[in-house]
């Protein structure tokens, strides 16, 4: 079964599918292009790659960890199974009806995302239950097994069952799913009080719909991953990342791939609370930006911001609301189209706009002169003199700054009356505004101030953009931790068994019923420690309490946490001062005279944070060696300086380059602007700071 | 400090569109009106200090757009510049220097910087009651629909007026929320307000003179190329709908010229004696609402993009009721204006805008209370729940219409589930309406059934506040009506489109919203988007062979199809 100290992480992305290997604390990695129409074999290339590397054979790992954009990419391209839908007369076209709301108000022409499953395979069987969980029309299983009939006859593969108010009552959903097990032996059933037991039908039957939808292509994806490994001599465990920030076992995985949903950027969450962790850190912003958009997520005390809904597959512009919703226990990242491969036009108010639109790969920004004839970020990266044209991916594309400075010109130049430089100036300063708008909006909304954060930057734009940002957020600290690349593969290494069971239930404090709370929460707890305890039958497991608490009559729920000695004598007034504490920090004051109500509670179960060696700080050994000069233009001073030019590897523990500086490497390229300097840190992360800052 | 370059005024300007934003989510988040909360009923925007809006956020209704950049203006006349003070908050819910009608707060603080007056930020909110006979049509004057609060001081150099909150608190149903959210508007303003001086501090601004005027400059000059780009001409447009006491039609002439867009609504019937009436503001906003659609849709919202859109109407006609003709429900009309415009509208700039859609949001109230008629229940209880939901919208020139989705509003529904947790309402059903939305080349969107009753032992008064029971959207370009708004109780006894009306216990109402109307021939539909209605159940069989033209075999083999699972799509 391998040796337990080696273990493997697998990140499908959209491109690459990046491969790492850990043998006793060492790591080596690779990215294989991804193979859409069998993605394993993409795995088992990278497999070889990866132990060939390392000087090990599959049969010694120990252990593997997935993670995957597949069941997103099903879900954005839809290529899910033959799903239909099972819900409670009246409500046939809740899917549909969405929000009755349109996403962009001033579009005549909108159009709407289709629902996953179309109106005619949506179907209503008469039965109610009420607010209160309480039966008003009971389930008729001759009419549910009339329904099995015709389900059979179309041929569905999978079926989702969503009825009203059934998390609080599941037991119509059980008996329909009895009846289909009983007449469909071979149809997979998905019940949305097991996938997302939470108010709010849209989006519970959303949930519950893109479950069923990807299970069948998740299940055969799985079972071939593990057959395939075997046969390469990998026969130990493989688990699976979640949305949450942790794994579970590959089969519960298969029951609930919408868990799967966002596993990718939940590894980078996680690699950079790991990062956090070795510095000791409890504030960072990570950053992740890549070619077509950017992530950010709040760490706080070595934990990434967890949410309960996030929306998939958006279909216009990166809009909020069009896409779909799924609400599942999810890292809280803030995604905003802007990538290097973000393109820039001008609109009618004459105002440079970046993005969503990418130039892909192919025709790919103007300076890869492949015929891209708008500036993307990248162009505009290289003519301020933050890319080396002769060694951009390690030398292995070359670059045409002449094409980036035309493309400048033509598409913003001419109408703004500036040249290439200061067009591209414009352009750069545009998409680090957005995206510092997105973390200021983001800890805004989280009550936080991030002049006491540190960011985390990976992804290959990141390091290119993150000093400018922390410039414009007022953040003094800036971490680019090694194996950026790879930071989603390497998180997965990192990540806790874990598994989050929740459930919505309205509790007022003025009718505080602490049997109920008790009850409850052991129920969760048995729920999600089942979970994680199928993964791992000896290790301790924590289980984290968090209820999600308003003023009744608002419709924003905060998360409130409690320790496990809240949660097992739970008491109103101890409820009620940590909601104040904590409403009054994000909203800066209380409400007099309100009643105070609980609508979900969740119970996390995990084990324990591996245990991370804090790093000792290097002191500084004096100037790295200087490797060249070039101009490099700082947008803080609207100016261009002589930069000193110097190779990471060069480097050395405690070395020391003053801004205006590039440090590059193969992967990426860490700009380092006027205001900051750099070290190197023993764990060859760059560690730049504001000039004589106290951090 | 020297003039910030073009560059950073592009920055600013983002951040500015930034700052509203946050202002805006945080009302939502601190608010506890349902129609704030759940629904967008919101807005927030920055303003100069001659009272200018400079920005105003994405999240909010069109219907506050103009309102709240006229409003700006009244407060400083108001309150006088002489009196304007660091530390003050001022407040209003006059429907004619606000948002159209008491139900909506409009708040306004002024931001200071280095103890200069630098602008000011204002933000509204459709708030649950203000007290008077409770949301609905039924007033016969805005004396009786509520507190009045004239445009004063909340706060006074830091210092509440306890005595205006006692007044409110005295005058509501549910103070405890009023006083919430009148709170949660004045911390939204200071999150702006902090965000603006953070940004101000960042550039080295003393006044926000240089980027107000870049903002205004460019929206102006983009805003008069999008006009100027037009055709000039004149054209005429009107439509009726039921109103309340007679019903009401909307009459506009629209004259696109040099530098700006004319709407006159002279000729439109005059004011009702129920609480339906526009005040001008209101009627403004969805005029130039819809107008910003077909013309100038990229452009963001402020006092110079909205300038050259002009709007009159006579005095006392419903798009311009005067105090004190009641306006509770100053939306019904408002939402009808955008379909007016584009009566007009269509004939100048052809394939541009919708057929007619349901238009005014189907609202409603329900005001629960254990039965009267026989011996309490026990655990009965009064309970007010209010729903906004939608009909179809119209068919587009190139589109169908969207189903069951608001236009021209920007609210968005409630789930049913937290409905019926507001209250011991029971919603039985809320699905799409086939055979509602108009045929046509496009077919207009569906409207939707409603069911709704009550728990047992409860008996209620629905406020009913639905239009085109009896003038459905009228189809464009050749494209048929859509169905018109049907309502009934479950026994059959007749109910009203508009009004408070009693249901007794055990008793449901049912509810049929209208749909969109269709938009060019039907003659023209491309066959297989009729044989997707069908498989869908969009339209009936009986609709498709009648309207559509199907024969009796490609009917059945639709349904065969469908049977078969074939036609899943």
């Amino acid at each position: 079964m391998g040796n337990s100290a080696i273990r493997m992480g697998v990140d499908i992305g959209g491109t690459f599918t990046d491969v790492v290997i850990e043998v006793e604390g060492k790591q080596f990695s690779t990215k294989v292009l991804t193979t859409y129409i069998a993605p394993e074999n993409a795995i088992i290339d990278g497999l070889h790659q990866v132990c060939a590397k390392a000087g090990v054979a599959p049969s010694d790992i120990g252990q593997i960890i997935h993670g995957t954009t597949l069941a997103t990419n099903a879900l954005i391209e839809r290529r899910g199974a033959k799903t239909a839908l099972i819900t409670t007369e009246g409500f046939r076209d809740v899917i549909e009806m969405r929000t009755e709301s349109r996403f962009e108000q001033y579009d005549l022409n909108l159009t709407l995302p289709e629902p996953l499953i179309p109106r005619q395979s949506r179907f209503s069987i008469s039965e109610r239950v009420d607010a209160t969980g309480g039966v008003l029309v009971d389930l008729n299983r001759a009419e549910v097994e009339a329904v099995a009939d015709q389900l059979n006859a179309a041929g569905y593969e999978s079926i989702a069952v969503g009825l009203i108010h059934s998390y609080l009552n599941p037991y119509h959903e059980r008996m329909v799913r009895d009846v289909l097990a009983e007449k469909l032996p071979d149809v997979m059933v998905s019940l949305s009080s097991e996938v997302s037991p939470q108010m709010r039908e849209y989006e519970r039957f959303n949930t519950v719909v893109a479950n069923a939808y990807i299970k069948p292509l998740m299940k055969s994806y799985l079972g071939r991953l593990k057959g395939r490994l075997e046969d390469e001599g990998a026969n130990c465990s493989v688990f699976l990342m979640h949305s949450g920030g942790g794994i579970i076992s590959i089969e519960s995985a298969a029951d609930l791939p919408v868990r799967l949903v966002e596993s990718g950027p939940a590894g980078g969450a996680v690699f950079a609370a790991n990062t956090a962790a070795r510095y000791g850190l409890d504030k960072v912003l990570s950053f992740d930006m890549g070619g077509t958009t950017a992530k950010i997520c709040l760490i706080k005390n070595q934990t990434p911001k967890t949410s309960r809904v996030f929306e998939v597959a958006r279909t216009y512009r990166f809009k909020k609301g069009s896409g779909m919703p799924i609400s599942i226990p999810v890292i809280d990242m803030v995604e905003i189209g802007a990538g290097g491969g973000s393109l820039a036009h001008i609109d009618s108010m004459r105002q440079i706009r970046v993005g969503p639109e990418s130039a892909g790969s192919e025709p790919g920004p103007a300076c890869y002169g492949r015929g891209g004839d708008k500036p993307a970020v990248t162009d505009a990266d290289l003519v301020l003199g933050k890319l080396d044209p002769n060694n951009f991916a390690g030398g292995s594309i070359q670059l045409h700054a002449d094409s980036s400075a035309d493309a400048l010109v033509n598409v913003l130049g001419k109408t703004l009356d500036m040249d290439a430089q200061t067009a591209a100036f414009g352009l750069a300063e545009v998409v680090d505004e957005n995206m510092a708008n997105a973390a200021r909006v983001h800890a805004v909304e989280n009550g936080e101030d991030l002049s006491e954060y540190t960011m985390i930057a990976f992804g290959g734009a990141a390091p290119l953009h993150a000093g400018r940002l922390c410039e414009k957020l007022g953040v003094d600290r800036l971490l680019v931790p090694t194996g950026a690349g790879v930071g989603s593969a390497i998180g997965f290494l990192r990540a806790p068994f874990s598994f989050e069971a929740n459930r919505s239930v309205y509790m007022k404090l003025s009718d505080f019923k602490p049997d109920v709370i008790k009850s409850l929460l052991t129920e969760l707890q048995d729920e999600a420690t089942g979970f994680v305890r199928s993964c791992d039958a000896t290790s301790d497991i924590i289980s984290e309490f968090k209820v999600y608490m308003r003023y009744t009559g608002q419709g924003w729920e905060i998360p409130i946490s409690l320790s496990a000695e809240q949660a097992t004598l739970p008491d109103a007034d101890t409820f009620l001062k940590l909601f104040e504490a904590d409403y009054s920090a994000l909203f800066g004051r209380t409400v007099d005279g309100m009643d105070v109500e609980i609508t979900v509670w969740s119970v996390n179960a995990t084990t324990p944070p591996e245990q991370v060696a804090q790093i000792a700080l290097a002191s500084d050994t004096g100037a790295a060696t200087v490797a060249g000069q070039r101009a490099l233009f700082d947008p803080a001073l609207a100016t261009v300086s002589d930069a000193q030019v110097v190779l990471r590897n060069d480097m050395k523990t405690g070395q020391t380059v003053q801004g205006p500086a590039v440090v590059t490497e193969d992967e990426t390229t860490i700009i380092v602007p006027s205001s900051r300097q750099v070290t190197a840190q023993p764990d060859g992360t760059i560690d730049m700071t504001t000039k004589g800052a106290q951090v | 400090m020297s003039t910030p370059s073009n560059v950073a005024y592009q920055v600013m300007w983002n951040r500015m569109i930034s700052v509203v934003e946050e202002q805006a989510q945080a009302l939502v988040r601190t608010a506890f009106s349902t129609s704030v909360r759940e629904a967008g009923d919101l807005s927030a925007g920055v303003y100069d200090t001659a009272g200018q809006m400079l920005a105003q956020a994405v999240t909010g209704t069109p219907g506050h757009v103009n309102a709240m950049a006229d409003a700006v203006g009244h407060f400083i006349r108001r309150i006088g510049r002489e009196n304007i003070f660091e530390g003050d908050v001022y407040i209003t819910n006059d429907p004619w220097e606000g948002t159209g009608h008491l139900h909506d707060i409009t708040v306004v603080t002024p931001s200071f910087h280095k103890g200069e007056l630098a602008g000011f930020f204002g933000c509204t909110a459709h708030i649950v009651d203000i007290g008077g006979r409770g949301f609905g049509a039924d007033a016969a004057s805005v004396y009786e629909e509520g507190l009045y609060i004239p445009i004063m001081k909340l706060v006074n150099r830091g210092e509440v007026d306890q005595t205006l909150i006692r007044i409110v608190r005295g005058n509501v149903r549910e103070p405890d929320q009023l006083v919430g959210d009148i709170y949660a508007l004045a911390t939204c303003n200071e999150i702006g307000h902090r965000r603006l001086i953070e940004m101000m501090e960042e550039f080295g601004l003393d006044d926000l003179n240089g980027i107000g005027g870049f903002i205004l400059e460019n929206s102006r000059r983009a805003t008069l190329e999008c006009i100027n780009a037009l055709p000039h001409g004149e054209a005429s447009g009107e439509m009726t709908v039921d109103g309340f006491s007679a019903p009401i039609t909307l009459k506009v002439k629209l004259s696109i010229e040099q530098d700006r867009i004319l709407s006159d609504f002279a000729g439109t019937s005059g004011v009702d004696k129920k609480g339906i009436n526009c005040p001008l503001v209101y009627a403004k906003a969805y005029a130039c609402y819809a107008l910003k659609c077909a013309i100038a849709p990229e452009i963001p919202n402020n006092a110079a993009s909205l300038a050259p859109f002009e709007i009159t109407a006579p005095v006392n006609s419903i798009v311009n009721a005067v105090h004190p003709a009641p306006v509770a429900l100053r939306h019904i009309v408002g939402h009808f204006v955008p379909d007016a415009i584009y009566a007009a509208l269509d004939q100048l700039l052809p394939n541009t805008v919708p057929a007619e859609g349901a238009g005014c949001l189907c609202n409603f109230q329900v005001s629960l209370r254990p039965r009267t008629d026989a011996a309490h229940t026990v655990g009965a209880r009064r309970a007010e729940v209010l729903t906004f939901n939608s009909g179809g919208a119209g068919a587009r020139p190139q589109f169908d219409g969207l189903n069951a989705t608001a236009f021209p509003s920007g609210v968005m529904t409630m789930p049913i589930e937290a409905t019926e947790h507001t209250g011991p309402v029971i919603i039985w059903r809320k699905e799409l309406r086939p055979d509602s939305g108009g045929a046509g080349k496009f077919r207009g969107g569906l409207g939707q059934y409603m069911e709704v009753g009550a728990q047992e032992g409860h008996e209620f008064d629905f406020q009913a506040m639905f239009d085109r029971v009896d003038h459905p959207a009228r189809g464009r370009q050749g494209g048929e009506n859509g169905a018109p708004t049907t309502i009934i109780q479950d026994d059959g006894a007749k109910m009203y489109g508009k009004g408070k009306q009693f249901v007794a216990h055990g008793r449901r109402v049912v509810l049929a919203f209208p749909g969109g109307a269709g938009y060019g021939p039907v003659s023209e539909r491309d066959p297989e988007l009729v044989k997707r209605d069908l498989a869908r159940g969009y339209i009936s069989t009986e609709t498709a062979a009648r309207d559509y033209g199907m024969t009796q075999q490609e009917i059945e083999a639709v349904q065969t199809a469908v049977t078969k699972g074939e036609m899943v799509l």
